[in-house]
């Protein structure tokens, strides 16, 4: 399933540790349009808690988080 | 001849270009290397000192002094601003229309510049203590205060010094307690992601502290709008919150030097974490808060930095393979109130664990900032 899952918009945070993969994607949530997916790879564990946690409290949807070897994919629509 | 151009006269290229003329005084004084430092002003800020502007501690003039006073005089400096870089060509345009400088090694030190106007109404309806001006109008307005709603949002990150929103929070509530009116102020701290700061070791030193203080917090609040008539601030949360009193740190960004030369997209430059380095271009490194690295802008990092800079230069200059590399070392002292404070130490590898506040290391961050004049002469 998961790789059918595309994203309108990329955010390669790989390497960066908390909180710089959820800032990411809160900047380009802040930019994009309405209906948006973005695709957050990130390969802080903590990400995986906390972007969820942002998601469900700014009202937007978590698509599926993928797990690669050593990093995850979080899709995420924007409302 | 080699040259070494240093682009930003912060911490970082100060730093830099006193440590490059010492470490390779035998070159330069044979003329076979040339350090210039081009600045956009004749001035040097320590931008440190304008926490305390708001409180009456200190005013903007302590945080200035002559550029040229703390360079030294094998330095060649150019008070001028560098409009283009072309990193093909090896060249850096100057805004007057002069001659462009060419050179062998270029080290940007540009800095972070903010950009409130990111932030709808934020400009007209708040107040920040990042700069002199922000700093002597919000002191004006601290005097007035005598009680209501005070918020301090920190709108973005990365920002400068992330122990200041902090600092800035503790030392307001003393402030008022001092002035006798904390009962008429309510004191409301704002933080984009899930926790109290990026630390998470400095969250978790905050969280009993702001509480024993009652200083109300809110977490998950990225600021979007402000509207100034109705003292509102609102979130991308959809959260509101009524104001008398705002005070932002606002968003930050890079020179527009660095997205427009291709050296990072978010206008900082990619650089390796280590060498420092550019990503997309030979013979460039960036340092302080103008590279794209995983840990604080601060003084420190850029003091640090520098340090790796110049020896790793020194030693290209003189046919080495440079071996100094950047840890990530990064010190930051934290004011708990007006007379206490402690500090944290951390680098790429080790999280920082503040200890309980005190005197002394209160005074030693005011003996600091006195004796850092030595340290932009590369002294300290």
């Amino acid at each position: 399933m998961s790789e059918q899952l595309t994203a309108d918009v990329t955010i390669d945070a790989r390497g960066a540790g908390c909180p710089g993969p959820l800032m990411d994607l809160i900047g380009k949530v802040k930019t994009a349009d309405s209906g948006t997916v973005l695709k957050l790879q990130t390969s802080d564990r903590g990400s995986v808690t906390d972007v969820p946690e942002w998601v469900e409290k700014a009202g937007h949807e978590l698509v599926e988080t993928v797990e690669h070897d050593d990093y995850w994919s979080i899709y995420v629509q924007k409302a | 001849m080699t040259r070494i151009v240093i682009v930003g006269g912060g911490t970082g290229g100060t730093v830099l270009a006193n440590r490059l003329v010492e470490n390779l005084d035998h070159e330069v004084e044979a003329g076979e290397v040339e350090v210039t430092l081009v600045n956009d002003s004749p001035d040097h800020v320590y931008k440190p000192t304008f926490l305390y502007v708001p409180f009456g501690k200190k005013t903007t003039d302590d945080a200035v002094r002559p550029l040229a006073d703390l360079v030294d005089r094998r330095v060649d400096l150019e008070i001028n601003r560098v409009v283009d870089i072309d990193t093909d060509a090896k060249a850096v345009e100057l805004q007057d229309g002069r001659d462009t400088l060419s050179y062998d090694h270029l080290v940007l030190a540009t800095g972070a510049k903010l950009v409130p106007d990111e932030i709808p109404g934020l400009v007209e309806g708040g107040h920040h203590f990042y700069g002199a001006e922000g700093a002597e109008q919000l002191r004006d307005a601290l005097a007035d205060f005598d009680g209501g709603h005070l918020v301090l949002t920190v709108v973005g990150v990365p920002h400068m010094c992330p122990a200041a929103p902090v600092e800035f929070t503790l030392m307001a509530d003393e402030w008022f307690r001092q002035r006798g009116i904390r009962d008429e102020v309510e004191i409301t701290y704002t933080y984009p992601i899930m926790r109290l700061h990026g630390l998470e070791s400095v969250s978790n030193w905050m969280e009993p502290r702001f509480e024993a203080r009652d200083i109300h917090t809110e977490t998950f609040f990225n600021a979007e709008a402000v509207d100034p008539e109705a003292g509102v601030i609102s979130s991308m949360e959809g959260e509101e919150l009524d104001y008398d009193l705002l005070v932002a740190i606002p968003p930050h960004a890079g020179d527009d030097l660095i997205a427009d030369s291709g050296l990072g997209e978010d206008g900082w430059v990619a650089v390796d974490r280590h060498t420092l380095e550019a990503d997309h271009a030979e013979d460039v490194y960036a340092m302080g808060d103008a590279a794209d690295v995983p840990t604080s802008k601060a003084g420190s990092v850029a003091h640090y930095e520098a340090d790796v800079v110049a020896d790793r230069i020194a030693s290209e200059v003189r046919g080495q393979l440079p071996t100094a590399t950047f840890d990530g070392k990064t010190v930051c002292f934290i004011e708990a109130g007006m007379d206490e404070a402690t500090f944290v130490e951390f680098d790429y590898e080790h999280s920082p664990d503040p200890r309980d506040e005190s005197r002394p290391v209160h005074w030693a961050k005011l003996a600091y900032n006195e004796s850092y004049w030595l340290t932009a002469r590369g002294l300290l």
